[in-house]
């Protein structure tokens, strides 16, 4: 069946005792600074690439440091597109780590490796910047396939800089993440489990370290819903999303401790959401007029997608939520 | 009627303990504890149900511990050699007969 045939996403939240959805606080202020990406990603969300034009004004990124200034969020997660091409991600980086607050840097790898950013790498490790890189299996032909021709090969690349400089040494300070997509219409495997194959296989065929993975459910949404459809897979999938439904993932879903802005400052529950246009309820939507009690007093905005963070494991940007 | 196999009756697997359903109920509780990981790893398990689904020649099975061992984090790699696994056992099962021809043969001829 389709997703919109499946049960309400709200009818199986209550059916849990989990209906409405409220947040438990906000503790991360992610900010996704646009949509132009260096790479054009066959699962992408954002549907992002070199060739869009959505960027976040320093106007706005201004606006998301007023916020954390104003507040005692702890940590800022930026995110795109490559996050890395805004021209105003350096001044959000160095800003938000003057006000002591962590940061996360979701690095498609390859960006590194432009031209343009010669620096980049180390910039981020002067910045004390947690990297959590894309990077959907060990091999070549799975990573090329999902993320594009040579990727797999700049990947490793990029890899073995931030190495050098520190990130992902087991004494290290310097965060080094890895995210893991299944690249194709299935559901991710056991975190702990692939990230055993991951140490391993990464050490020993390229001598590289990593901190931690994370699993992430490839959501219906966007490019990745085109594959689904193009391909024959959507109503399969859609089955396997809401068959799997488990209510021990729900208290560990991002929506629950993160606030989304988008690139013109629109306030969302997650960038799924943002992808979607659907914007927060109950509070002002808009950065401009961020207020934490009342958003962290609002009902989550749901939807049939939302299956895709509940199936299996569960599924949010820090991994399996259970 | 197309066909004899469908893709879409694996889903409707369950419908056969419909007339049999204590005897389902234990083949599906069964089913499960075998699966689950032990002294093999999950991973490890559905490679060798991948196998045996070649072995047996069961579509549905190769369809569903196709996906199950992608999602267990099994590579094109791992699954091919598990493939061949089941072919070397099917070929050397029916190469080790050549010994019965032998004798056979043997104990006609002068």
């Amino acid at each position: 069946m389709s997703l919109e045939q499946c049960r309400p996403f709200a009818q199986a939240l209550a059916g849990s005792g989990q209906y409405p959805l409220r947040p438990t606080g906000i503790t991360v202020l992610q900010v996704n600074v646009g949509k132009l990406c260096n790479q054009t990603c066959g699962h992408c969300h954002v549907d992002a690439g070199p060739h869009r034009t959505e960027v976040m004004s320093r106007e706005i990124a201004g606006l998301c440091l007023d916020a954390l200034r104003s507040t005692d969020i702890p940590t800022l997660d930026i995110t795109g597109g490559a996050p890395e091409l805004n021209p105003h991600f350096r001044w959000l980086v160095s800003e938000s780590r003057a006000m002591g607050r962590h940061v996360m840097d979701r690095c498609n790898l390859s960006v590194l490796l432009l031209p343009s950013q010669g620096d980049l790498a180390r910039f981020l490790a002067e910045h004390e910047v947690e990297v959590v890189a894309s990077l959907p299996y060990f091999m070549e032909e799975q990573t090329d396939a999902q993320r594009g021709r040579g990727v797999f090969a700049k990947s490793i690349q990029a890899l073995r800089l931030l190495n050098e400089l520190g990130y992902g040494q087991a004494d290290s300070g310097l965060r080094l993440n890895l995210v893991y997509n299944p690249v194709g219409a299935y559901l991710p495997p056991a975190q702990h489990a692939i990230e055993a194959d991951f140490r391993r296989e990464l050490k020993r065929r390229h001598g590289i370290v990593f901190h931690s993975l994370y699993t992430i459910t490839n959501m219906p949404i966007s490019r990745f819903l085109d594959f689904l459809v193009r391909t024959g897979n959507y109503e399969r999938y859609m089955d396997k999303l809401a068959n799997a439904y488990n209510p021990a993932t729900v208290d560990g879903l991002m929506c629950r401790y993160t606030l989304s802005v988008g690139w013109e400052g629109t306030l969302y529950d997650c960038d799924f959401n943002q992808m979607l246009n659907l914007a927060v309820s109950g509070a002002p939507a808009h950065i401009r007029d961020f207020n934490r009690a009342q958003l962290e007093g609002r009902n989550i905005v749901l939807g049939q997608h939302c299956y895709g963070c509940t199936a299996g494991a569960g599924s949010s940007c820090g991994g399996a939520t259970t | 009627m197309a066909g004899y196999y469908h893709q879409e009756d694996l889903q409707r697997f369950a419908e056969v303990g419909k007339h049999a359903p204590e005897l389902w109920d234990k083949f599906s509780a069964w089913y499960g504890s075998v699966f689950a990981e032990g002294a093999l790893t999950e991973r490890e398990k559905c490679l060798i149900a991948l196998a045996v689904a070649h072995a047996v020649q069961c579509p549905y099975c190769i369809d569903a511990y196709t996906t199950a061992s992608l999602e267990k984090g099994s590579n094109l790699e791992q699954m091919s050699e598990a493939v061949h696994v089941a072919a070397a056992i099917r070929g050397g099962a029916s190469l080790i007969h050549g010994l019965q021809m032998r004798n056979a043969a043997a104990k006609v001829s002068m």
